[in-house]
């Protein structure tokens, strides 16, 4: 079943130790402290990003998960301000509104395929946003801002999380939140990936026809997997909406839709890990190229055109051209 | 209601040609170009800028517009779209790259003409008045019969020229036809500059009446794919009905429901979603695209 090798062991553990230890040390040692928002963004953004992956992974190119990112941030956002929810229930309560919003919207628009699949997801975003400015309980164009920072919580007593407006520096703990969440994603897409419903997938990125011809239910796989991946675009968006404490139409847009597809192909599609180093390269990229003023953006395009005409299969790609594929 | 109607050919006439490059360049190399919008914002600028700054003549700024456009389309493909093509093991990777376009031209559009909105004087002056029933500026009548010879002059090229056989030939089947003797390269590079050049002219034709900006690329392309997808990708006649039936619904839609504002491009999305899932392939378009 799940095997992982003692050489994937130790890249895990490296890799939690840097982003737990390594990374505060730096940033403690620099005095960059805005790396901190950056990095929490690009945590966040991944996870939203791994849904994408996974759409692909049945083979519907996904345009649409910043919709699901505005659906989980819209509702989380209502439910802490409007009906006064501890944030930490109405996390999950928005990426579960969100996976149900992609079950019903799924059921017909999974049947299109290639193309058709990503136009629709396109417009998807677009509708959303604009039910965004035109529904009264999302205040319309205005938002939703001043959203409480996360309260503290406790089980019999004793304190699990600690309260965030009591903090003195929320964006450490923002940060090791994001980076858990992160973590707990890709764990969860990694087991998935490797489980039977895993290889079911494999075969419907390949013939969907062949596949249903020896038995496996397409549509209610699609399905699924539709709904998982919005389940990550909610999650991610609500997280988001926290952080920023505001919400607003134009929080998710066409544009991120567009860049959480972008984040998969940079990684590479063949690659679980993929997205979060495609998210990591994009976002830290374009934080990076800041200084340069307005030319930020021609350098940053020019650089994703470049890397996608020398490297067409994403960057870690890279890594198996030199033949330790995984 | 003869204005609604009025206005919804005005329109349908304009969205058809935006849908026409862009379903072209689909039929051909099966790549969705993102940057459509913003070669049709680029297309607007280069008018305004022989026109409205350097005082040339409007057909002259047009022509202009379409010859930019085209040698920018033919350079891209040329340089970017056929080795990411050749080089890619999944045919999405064009996507990223059609993205990484836009981004690209959406800088160098910023960086060029800046973020102003730009407007050139009015190419005729008056109004068409008809008993108070249709209104409508003469500019808006030129524009759109301008339009409308457009796409007729490009459903001749594509229906009686040797180059049109080849790109029909090309967007039916790749291989079939390279196997008939048909440059393939080549007319992948005229096929898409010509799609490329559809952009440049309707943007260079909407700068006398609209104006032009920056932020206009990211929504064109938006509207295009729904012209598209409603008639059918990679289809001709379709992507002419998908630009006829969004300019009218748009017309009726706002003179119906104007005082609600965007409930109109809301109802728009819902409805061509519905129709989507009774429908996948579109008005016309083939199964699967």
């Amino acid at each position: 079943m799940l095997s992982v090798s003692t050489k994937q062991m130790i890249g895990v553990g490296i890799f939690l130790f840097a982003i737990f230890v390594g990374v505060p040390l730096i940033i403690g040692a620099t005095g960059r402290w805005d790396f901190y928002f950056t990095l929490t963004s690009v945590a966040l953004l991944s996870i939203a990003s791994a849904g994408v992956w996974l759409t692909f992974y049945i083979g519907r190119i996904n345009i649409g998960q910043g919709a699901f990112a505005l659906i989980g941030a819209y509702v989380s956002a209502i439910l802490v301000v409007k009906s006064g929810w501890s944030f930490w229930i109405s996390l999950p309560a928005a990426g579960l509104f969100a996976a149900m919003v992609s079950i019903i919207i799924g059921i017909p628009i999974l049947r299109l395929r290639g193309v058709y699949f990503a136009m629709i997801t396109l417009v998807l975003t677009q509708v959303v946003t604009l039910t965004a400015l035109a529904l009264p309980i999302t205040n319309g164009a205005r938002g939703m801002s001043s959203i409480p920072l996360p309260s503290g919580v406790s089980l019999f007593g004793i304190p699990i999380l600690p309260d965030f407006a009591g903090m003195e520096n929320t964006k450490l703990a923002f940060y090791y939140t994001a980076c858990i969440l992160m973590i707990v994603t890709y764990a969860a897409l990694y087991r998935l990936v490797n489980s039977r419903l895993g290889h079911l997938c494999r075969s419907m990125q390949q013939n969907e026809e062949l596949a249903s011809s020896i038995g496996v239910n397409i549509a209610y796989i699609r399905v699924v997997i539709f709904a998982i991946s919005s389940f990550f675009g909610g999650i991610g968006g609500a997280m988001f909406g926290s952080i920023a404490q505001s919400v607003y139409p134009s929080s998710f847009q066409v544009v991120d839709s567009v860049n959480f597809m972008l984040h998969c192909f940079l990684g590479g599609l063949g690659y679980v890990f993929g997205p979060m180093l495609g998210t990591l390269v994009l976002y830290f990229g374009w934080d990076l190229l800041f200084e340069f003023g307005k030319y930020q953006m021609l350098i940053y395009s020019t650089v994703l055109i470049l890397i996608i005409r020398f490297l067409p299969n994403g960057l870690l790609s890279l890594r198996a051209n030199k033949g330790n594929d995984k | 209601m003869e204005q609604i109607l009025a206005n919804g050919v005005y329109l349908g006439s304009q969205y058809a040609m935006i849908a026409l490059g862009l379903t072209l360049i689909f039929a051909l190399m099966n790549v969705l170009n993102f940057a459509h919008g913003q070669m049709y914002v680029i297309g607007g600028f280069v008018t305004y800028t022989f026109y409205g700054q350097l005082g040339v003549p409007f057909v002259l700024a047009l022509a202009m517009s379409c010859i930019t456009l085209a040698i920018l389309g033919a350079l891209i493909e040329r340089f970017l779209f056929a080795p990411v093509i050749r080089g890619s093991s999944r045919e999405e990777s064009t996507m990223l790259l059609a993205a990484g376009i836009a981004f690209f031209l959406d800088a160098v559009i910023l960086l060029v003409f800046g973020e102003k909105q730009r407007g050139v004087p009015k190419i005729v002056d008056g109004v068409f008045n008809y008993d108070f029933r249709v209104i409508m500026p003469y500019d808006r009548i030129l524009i759109c019969v301008l339009a409308i010879l457009s796409i007729i002059a490009f459903i001749g090229l594509m229906q009686y020229t040797k180059t049109g056989r080849a790109l029909r030939a090309l967007a039916q089947d790749r291989i079939a036809a390279q196997l008939m003797g048909v440059n393939v390269d080549r007319y992948s590079t005229i096929g898409f500059a010509l799609g490329a050049m559809l952009a440049g002219l309707v943007g260079g034709l909407l700068v006398t009446i609209t104006g032009m900006n920056l932020g206009m690329g990211g929504p064109t392309s938006i509207k295009a794919f729904m012209m598209v997808m409603i008639g059918g990708a990679g289809v001709i006649s379709g992507a002419i009905w998908g630009g006829i039936i969004l300019g009218f619904m748009e017309a009726i839609g706002l003179a119906v429901l104007y005082q609600y504002g965007d409930i109109t491009y809301l109802l728009i999305f819902v409805s061509l979603m519905i129709f989507l899932a009774i429908r996948p392939q579109g008005l016309m378009g083939k199964p699967w695209g």
